[in-house]
């Protein structure tokens, strides 16, 4: 390969720079993967696409991780986690459950509303702690992560919502398709849409990139690092709401262990999809992709004849090797770029 | 570098962090710790602690309470304290310090067989009774093991459910709990026998587990449906499998096509037995099951039994129970729940 591009891309055409950027990204290797698994399952038993009830679950199945792995991005991009997200979920689950035991006729969009309210809560409190007085996230929001969850089982304590709690209509929406695609993921995926563009576009957006890349640098920088840092734990408060709404719509029914190790696979969902760890890169796309990878093994695997048991085994081994390639790829990169720039010193 | 100036401040958080988690627990143990605690020294009042699985379980819910109703009637201080999960040793603690509090019996649906004999032993040799109920642990670590009803009465009213709904032939599946649990596999080991023995035009072609997780369970039962496109029937020997079976089932194609049968609560199944997606299930009444627990372990404190084979006691409104062998009281034969009686039934 040519050194001379690294140092001077603009030599390419525009088209010729989109192109190599999309087919060199690491979102078109893991949707490759996607693909391929769905393609496999599909060969193998042809209703796992091509039958109703195959084609709303391949779509509907990963909505509610897609929202938790949208939220978590944004957190994990600014150098940060939250683990706090299964039980934010937990707990709207519950509260969702409870508003309509109270008011069986309350409007689904304020139902809606509620989700989003109590997650944005929950996550300011995570962003308070993390923002304004610079503990770790990964130690605030493990924190949060089991309080939260003894608050929804001092609330719970042995109650169940169940199916018959939940009035016809929202029940009924947990199925709704639109022009065959589920309503839920359509809601999942305008969210990703305004998140994914605000991240790629906004200023905001791209400060969340730059506090992750460097969060001293940021602030030097004049950045106000808090004041993001904050908002995107916010933000994954409130879709973990949201993904808490959409889990009593989907099962109809919630209980004090809802939710419980989803936050893992939210992190794992973020990894997989190709954003760094340690914030500064990768994109929302990617983490929804890993979304729908995650969700869709478990479905595709015992289709092609992989117990239960070997399950976790190939997601660990996924995740394994999204962060190995990640270091892979970052040294050989390093490597090219000081190559370019000796190369470019010489010729200097 | 930049760690070490942070230290301070993430290990007073972690302090922080520590101490409300701390606070936490207490206020949710002081309920049920002030209960037993004041029984405890009393000396009058038998105190029954109740441990089930997991807090969180419609079923354990209703049968704790039917131990509070019969803790009640023999003038009793009642308690009840649990995990929030189900894991072999969550247990643990709860009986530690159930013992440490000197509580005159315990009753506790066991996790696991073997890992909470220790814990048991030691509350028994401190002097309180252990009553286990809908779970047993190993015989040696318990004084009496309340019995909802044989493995055998369980499997084959299963067996015999799907057998009537399909017309006793075809594919069926098993959708059960986790894949180590004790109960679960003792009954479908039974099913599996019943089924070769009595029912040979149904085919079992698939066990899968849904540790007792709605989102599990909801995705193995879509992968049953995918997985098998012939399958006519799903059994579910777990209340958590059933309801989530049941959702999924209620909103898909296979929707009437496909029986569910199993093991089920009422006011869980209410809906979908309603809007026909499940026929008839069956279960014990819980409520019977924690009544007759209670009594046993009062019988148990006022020394009217020991758990010898043939010892005879009293458990008030259910009547007269024998002892049977291994130290086990069995309360009767499952129940089945359909569209004509569910509406009776409110657990």
């Amino acid at each position: 390969m040519s050194t001379d591009l690294l140092v001077e891309p603009s030599r390419q055409s525009a088209g010729q720079r989109a192109l190599t950027t999309f087919l060199r990204s690491r979102e078109l290797s893991i949707a490759i993967v996607l693909v391929l698994i769905v393609i496999a399952a599909t060969l193998k038993r042809h209703t796992f696409v091509f039958s109703h009830d195959g084609w709303r679950d391949t779509l509907l199945t990963p909505s509610i991780l897609l929202l938790l792995a949208v939220g978590q991005m944004v957190v994990i991009v600014t150098r940060n986690v939250d683990l706090s997200v299964g039980s934010v979920l937990g707990i709207t689950a519950y509260a969702t459950g409870k508003i309509f035991i109270a008011n069986p006729d309350t409007p689904v969009v304020l139902v809606f509303a509620a989700g989003l309210l109590i997650g944005a809560v929950l996550g300011a409190m995570n962003g308070f702690l993390v923002a304004f007085f610079r503990v770790p996230a990964l130690v605030v929001t493990l924190g949060t992560m089991y309080a939260f969850r003894g608050y929804l089982t001092h609330q719970a304590g042995s109650k169940r919502i169940v199916a018959g709690d939940i009035p016809a209509n929202f029940e009924k929406l947990g199925t709704q398709q639109l022009l065959t695609v589920p309503v839920l993921t359509l809601i999942g995926l305008a969210v990703l849409a305004v998140v994914g563009y605000y991240l790629h576009t906004a200023r905001g957006g791209r400060e969340l990139y730059a506090i992750g890349s460097d969060p001293d640098a940021a602030h030097l920088y004049g950045l106000n690092v808090g004041r993001r840092v904050f908002g995107a734990f916010v933000l994954s408060g409130a879709l973990a709401g949201l993904a808490g709404v959409f889990s009593v719509a989907r099962y109809a029914t919630a209980f004090a262990g809802t939710g419980r190790d989803l936050e893992l696979q939210a992190v794992a969902a973020v990894v997989i999809g190709g954003v760094a760890i340690f914030g500064g890169s990768g994109t929302v796309w990617g983490a929804a992709i890993g979304a729908f990878l995650l969700v869709t093994i478990n479905r595709a695997l015992p289709i092609l004849g992989i117990s239960d048991f070997w399950q976790g085994a190939v997601v660990g081994g996924l995740i394994i090797g999204a962060i190995v390639l990640d270091r892979v790829l970052s040294l050989r990169r390093a490597h090219q770029l000081i190559e370019a720039r000796d190369v470019t010193e010489e010729e200097g | 570098m930049k760690i070490r100036s942070k230290r301070y401040a993430a290990g007073a958080v972690l302090a922080l962090v520590a101490s409300l988690g701390l606070a936490g627990c207490g206020s949710d143990d002081s309920s049920t710790a002030g209960d037993s605690g004041g029984g405890g020294g009393g000396g009058d009042a038998t105190t029954v602690t109740f441990l089930p699985k997991a807090l969180g379980n419609p079923y354990f819910d209703t049968s704790d309470a039917g131990g509070k109703k019969a803790v009640d009637e023999f003038g009793g201080t009642y308690a009840e304290v649990g995990p929030d999960t189900i894991g072999p040793d969550t247990q643990v603690s709860f009986i530690d310090t159930a013992a440490q509090q000197g509580v005159n019996a315990l009753v506790v649906s066991g996790n696991d067989p073997q890992a909470l004999c220790d814990s048991l032993n030691a509350a028994r040799d401190a002097g309180t009774k252990v009553v286990t109920f809908d779970s047993d642990v190993d015989p040696t670590c318990r004084d009496l093991f309340i019995n909802q009803a044989t493995a055998e009465g369980i499997a084959k009213v299963e067996v015999d459910m799907i057998a009537e709904q399909i017309g006793d032939s075809g594919e069926v599946a098993i959708l059960s709990a986790a894949a180590n649990a004790t109960n679960q596999n003792a009954w479908i080991k039974i099913m599996e026998q019943e089924l070769a023995d009595n029912h040979p035009d149904i085919k079992l072609v698939d066990t899968v587990y849904g540790d007792d997780d709605d989102q599990t369970s909801f995705d193995k039962t879509a992968a049953l449906l995918s997985d098998h496109p012939n399958l006519k029937g799903i059994i579910s020997p777990t209340t958590v499998g059933i309801a989530a079976a049941a959702r999924y089932l209620s909103t898909s194609d296979a929707k009437g096509k496909v029986a569910l049968t199993g093991l089920g609560t009422p006011n869980q199944m209410r809906d979908y037995v309603e809007d026909g997606t499940v026929t008839e299930f069956a279960l014990w009444n819980p409520g019977d099951l924690g009544y007759l627990a209670a009594y046993a372990a009062k019988a148990l404190v006022d020394g009217d039994i020991t758990g010898a084979e043939g010892d005879k006691f009293t458990a008030g409104e259910l009547g007269d129970f024998e002892v049977g062998a291994d130290a086990t009281v069995l309360l009767g034969e499952p129940y089945r729940f359909n569209k004509d009686n569910i509406a009776d039934f409110d657990f």
